[in-house]
This record gives C-alpha cells, sequence and structure tokens, in this order.
C-alpha cells in the first residue's frame, strides 16, 4: 500500500495541478507533526501555527536576504521552530489538558505580534518573492515539477520521521504516558521530559513544512503565525483522523481541495470549516482513516486478536483488581 | 534593537490617561473571564466562542438601534437576553451531547462555533467596524484635576464592577449559588437531592454567554462594532484566565482588572510591548506558580 502511495504521490502532478498537491503535501506534513503530539501524547497544542510560521519567516527572510541556499534556509527555519518549541514547551507542559490548549494558543499569539511587529518579518505585507535557489546550487527549483519532487522529498523524509518515531520505544512510551500518565510516572518513565521531546519534535516537524511552504508560494505572511492557521491543523488532523499514522494527510488534502472549491465563497470557507468542526466533534470523532480502519478490522478479523483473546487478556486483570484490597 | 527601548517618564495626564484605558480593558477582561469561569466550573468546558458571543452582543445591540430605533439602555437588557437563550440553544442542541467525552471536545465543538459565527457575520459586515454612539446621558465629561474622565467610560467601570460583584455575590453568598457550586463538585450528589442538575447546567451556560454579551453592548460604543472584536479579545482572555487559575470566582475579577492596568502601565513605559505584556505575564507565573494566582493545583 505505501508503495502504491508513493506511486500514486510520482505521477500525482501531471494529472493535478502541482501547486495544489505542493501545498497539500506542506500541510500534511504540518498536520503529521501535530498528530504526533495530540494523537500520541494526548497533548492539544492551540498554537501549532507559532512554529509554523516563524519558520517560513526565517526560511524567506534567510533564503532571500542572507541568500543562503533553499536547503540552508529550510534548515534554518526547521531550527527555529525547534528552539521556539524548546522555549513554548518548556512552558506549556507545565500544565495539562485544557490548560496546556490554552497556554500554547496565548504563547502563539504573543508569536503573531512578535511577528506583527518585528521590522524583519514586513509587518502586514510578509515577505514576498523569496527566490527559491539552485538545491546544492545546482538543481534549479524555480521549475515547478523539480520544486514538487522536492517538497515530496521533504514531506516523506518528514512523514518516515514520524512514523518511525511513532512505532520506536520512544514512541511507545509517550503512548503509555497519553493511556495512563501517573502510571508511567510509577514505572519510573520521567513523563515531562518525555513529553518535551514530542513537543519539541513536533514543533521541529512543523517549522520544516512552514519552511517549506514558504519556498513554495516564495512567500511568509501573517496568516501563517494567526490562531487560524492553528485551528486549520487541528481540524485537518480530527477530519483525517486522531492518532492514525495516515488520517492527517488525508485531512491535509481533504481541506486543502475544499479551500481551492470554495475560494471564491470568501468568508464562508471559514462558516464551512466551522461547521466540519462542529460535525466532526459531534458525529465523525475518529475521522475518515479511523472509521475505514475500523470498518476493515470488521470485515476481516484480524488473526491474532479475537474477541475471546481479549476476554483472555481481561481476565486476569479483573482477578488482579478484584484481588485487592 | 536596543534602540526599540527608550524609557521615559511620560507627563501625568498622559499616565492617568492610560491607566485608565487600563481600567476599562481590565473591565471587560473581568467581565469575560469571569464568564469563562462560571462555564468552566459546571460544564468543564472551555467555551472558545465567547468572544464571538461577546461580538454577537455588541451586533445586537446595533441590530436593535438601526433596525427597531431601540437605544442604548434597552439594548443593555435586551442583547443578553437575546444572545442568552442563543446560549441556551446551543447548550441543549450541541454541548448536551459530549458531557461524557474528554474535555478537549468542548474547546473544538465551541471553536468551530466560533468560526461559524465570526464568519458569517465577517460575510455580511467586512473587517471594519460599525459605530454605535455613546447614549446622550453619558456624552461629555468631567476634569478630575489631574485628568479628564468621560463620563461613559465612568460608567463601564462602574457598572462592570458591580456586573462582577453582583455576580460573585449570587454564587458564594445564595442559596442558588451554594446548589451551582455543590453541583461543580459534585453532580450526581446532588441531583440525588432533587436538584435538576441539566436545567442548572443549561442555564449557567446560558447565563454565561448572557455576561459575555453585557460585556459585548458595553464594548459597543468604545471599541467599533466590529466582527473581529471577539476573536480579538478572547486569547487575551484566555492568558488571564491560566494567569488567575479558574478556581475562584473572585480570583477573575481581580485578575482581569490587574492585567488591564498592567497592559495600560506597559503601554506608557515601552508601547510596543503593550500588545504582548500580558503573554509574558502569563509565562512568569508558569514559570513561579503553574495553577495560577488564585487556581487550585490539579
Amino acid at each position: 500500500m505505501a508503495a502504491a502511495l508513493i506511486g500514486l504521490a510520482l505521477v500525482a502532478p501531471l494529472i493535478l495541478y502541482p501547486v495544489f498537491v505542493m501545498e497539500a503535501l506542506c500541510f500534511a506534513l504540518f498536520a503529521c507533526a501535530f498528530n504526533l503530539l495530540i494523537g500520541y501524547v494526548g497533548l492539544l497544542s492551540f498554537g501549532h501555527a507559532a512554529f509554523f510560521g516563524s519558520a517560513a519567516y526565517v526560511t524567506a527572510h534567510t533564503v532571500k536576504v542572507w541568500g543562503l541556499p533553499p536547503e540552508l534556509g529550510i534548515l534554518a527555519g526547521a531550527a527555529a521552530a525547534t528552539f521556539l518549541g524548546a522555549g513554548v514547551g518548556w512552558l506549556a507542559i507545565r500544565r495539562q489538558g485544557i490548560y496546556f490548549a490554552m497556554i500554547t494558543l496565548a504563547l502563539a499569539q504573543m508569536v503573531y505580534f512578535v511577528a506583527l511587529q518585528a521590522r524583519f518579518t514586513g509587518g502586514e505585507d510578509g515577505i514576498q518573492a523569496v527566490p527559491r535557489g539552485k538545491l546544492v546550487g545546482v538543481v534549479d527549483l524555480g521549475d515547478t515539477l523539480t520544486m514538487y519532487y522536492f517538497v515530496l522529498a521533504v514531506f516523506l523524509i518528514g512523514f518516515a520521521v514520524i512514523v518511525r518515531t511513532v512505532h520506536s520505544p520512544f514512541g511507545q512510551v509517550i503512548k503509555a504516558i497519553r493511556e495512563n500518565e501517573p502510571r508511567a510516572v510509577s514505572l519510573g518513565y520521567d513523563a515531562d521530559r518525555y513529553k518535551l521531546l514530542a513537543f519539541i519534535l513536533s514543533a521541529g516537524l512543523s517549522g520544516l513544512a512552514g519552511s517549506l511552504k514558504s519556498l513554495v508560494f516564495q512567500l511568509a505572511s501573517l496568516s501563517d503565525v494567526q490562531w487560524t492557521m492553528s485551528g486549520e491543523v487541528v481540524l485537518m488532523t480530527l477530519v483525517g483522523g486522531l492518532g492514525t499514522v495516515l488520517g492527517p494527510v488525508v485531512g491535509a488534502f481533504f481541506l486543502t481541495a475544499m479551500q481551492h472549491y470554495l475560494a471564491q465563497l470568501g468568508s464562508w470557507v471559514t462558516v464551512v470549516q466551522g461547521v466540519v468542526f462542529v460535525f466532526c466533534v459531534l458525529v465523525f470523532r475518529r475521522g475518515i482513516v479511523g472509521v475505514i480502519a475500523s470498518y476493515a478490522a470488521g470485515r476481516r478479523k484480524p488473526p491474532g486478536i479475537s474477541p475471546s483473546a481479549l476476554e483472555a487478556v481481561d481476565k486476569p486483570a479483573e482477578a488482579r483488581t478484584a484481588a485487592g484490597p | 534593537m536596543l534602540d526599540w527601548i527608550h524609557l521615559t517618564v511620560p507627563p501625568a495626564p498622559a499616565m492617568f490617561a492610560q491607566l485608565l484605558v487600563g481600567l476599562i480593558n481590565g473591565a471587560f477582561y473581568a467581565m469575560l473571564s469571569l464568564g469563562l469561569a462560571v462555564i468552566f466550573g459546571l460544564l468543564n468546558i472551555i467555551n472558545f466562542a465567547h468572544g464571538a458571543q461577546y461580538m454577537l452582543g455588541a451586533f445586537c445591540a446595533w441590530f436593535l438601534l438601526n433596525a427597531l430605533g431601540l437605544g442604548y439602555w434597552p439594548a443593555l437588557i435586551l442583547a443578553p437576553i437575546i444572545v442568552g437563550a442563543a446560549g441556551i440553544a446551543i447548550e441543549r442542541l450541541l454541548l448536551r451531547h459530549i458531557y461524557g467525552l474528554d474535555h478537549l471536545y468542548g474547546l473544538l465543538l465551541t471553536f468551530g462555533l466560533a468560526l461559524i459565527i465570526e464568519g458569517v457575520f465577517r460575510q455580511q459586515f467586512g473587517s471594519s467596524g460599525q459605530p454605535y454612539a455613546i447614549p446622550p446621558e453619558l456624552q461629555g465629561g468631567r476634569n478630575l484635576g489631574f485628568m479628564f474622565l468621560p463620563n461613559y467610560r465612568a460608567w463601564v467601570i462602574v457598572a462592570s464592577l458591580a456586573v462582577c460583584l453582583a455576580t460573585w455575590f449570587t454564587i458564594e453568598r445564595t442559596r442558588l449559588g451554594a446548589y451551582l457550586r455543590a453541583a461543580t463538585e459534585n453532580p450526581v450528589l446532588v441531583q440525588a437531592f432533587g436538584i435538576n442538575v441539566p436545567r442548572m447546567i443549561t442555564l449557567t451556560y446560558g447565563a454565561g454567554v448572557a455576561l459575555a454579551a453585557l460585556a459585548g453592548v458595553m464594548a459597543a460604543p468604545i471599541y467599533q462594532v466590529s466582527p473581529l472584536m471577539g476573536s480579538n479579545i478572547i486569547i487575551t482572555v484566555f492568558a488571564v484566565v491560566v494567569i488567575g487559575g479558574m478556581g475562584s470566582i473572585l480570583g477573575a475579577i481581580v485578575s482581569g482588572f490587574a492585567l488591564g492596568l498592567v497592559e495600560g502601565l506597559t503601554k506608557v513605559f515601552y508601547p510596543e510591548a503593550s500588545s504582548t505584556v500580558i503573554f509574558v505575564v502569563m509565562a512568569l507565573v508558569l514559570l513561579v506558580k503553574p495553577a495560577g494566582f488564585f487556581g487550585r493545583a490539579r
């Protein structure tokens, strides 16, 4: 299936409008990075636009003003987002749940105001006409198809890092923290350290997505750091399926497509987004991929885990509680 | 970078004027964070639509004036009732279905509602503001010797203090408030005593929303009535809530006014930082006292 999807991505620019697919890929990487936090650590960050947007600004500035080659500009952007993530995460993990969401939102708003006032960001205009430059001095990214395959490659690298993280021992620990934090702590895991690491990784990868986006559109603007962007990435992940590997990708494509089709409707796009939000929370919490996965699992019973096997696993647990004090 | 900073001692009237602006902003922070705290106490939902409902209150007053010819004083009563009723409908139709879920879904659902409300108004009115005149009774002002005090601003400060204290009194000192506090602690037990907790939840949400709408009407003559006025203020109010902690009603009021003043003072001494100072304070509070000044650790 992975090969089929990559094959599809390779021919996609020949069928679809390449800039659309590039935009969707940037948002897909952003949503996957965000999902690492909400889906696997259970932390809802409402301020991920800060990382996406600040990386976009740093990349645009370093490439345009300092004349860095694109690969170094992207690295600089991702590094800036990583450092910012370390600071924001260090503050935000002091609180949990709903407070975590409010703190990340407030700190991101601070980044927004800094971007609005600082000189190098260009205020309301943003940084425009960012040159795409030549990759390692050789490959000209000005060509749309070349740029597309570069974006696809960066996306695949970022995606691979996320998948690898989720399935690593580190990923198992953060999932344990999501399921039952006091228990993970009692088992000797320093939950705050794991949360902070996951936060920094998520921020850095969000930054990678933002840097890429600023090269694709040759623009870094205030809308990249605004709270609406934070909301959009939440929505993408929610629509695709929280805590699923492919969900954020599907959600990003779905919402980017929706925005393209509804672009002429002006502010109604916001209304439609709100309606999708409400709909997802009320009746579609598992998301597109979550629903498909559970449907597929219902069709063909996985050989290892039959209901009776689950019961067998549950029983000793019950026996333990029953035997307790 | 350093050339940004020019600390000069401003003349006293300018300073008092900024402090007044800070106090006015603080009045709105206090009223909005109060509503958020009341709703969170019983529903365990952070009402992201609070800013949108504040904006609805202001627009409601504007509609009452321009469509029905009803002025400021009727609007002060009618707008909270209308918007509060809309809040009750939202609770009945939507919020009710997600109480069993993780609290985060409440935040996401109300965020969606905020997008819908703001999108509709932005479509109709753009992002520009509509003017709303100060009621004739409160036009003009008086000279206090050290500064000029516009009557309407004095009224906003006095009225919002009165509303905040009345809310505090209702919750902390009346029988209804006692039910409310009990239901916050243990809804099942309170229900077992024969109190209709679901209805209480509905009315509490309606009251919190009405409080936001009341703040919106009071804000209409000061700030322009604009579709964006809600989202501009709500994130700051979230920071206020994090600083104060949501454990106490009085805490929400005190931190609202205090942070408004801090913002005003920053505008005097270092204007560039006035939009970020509340978030900086929030970061400092998180370092020193993560539960917030009046919050209970959890």
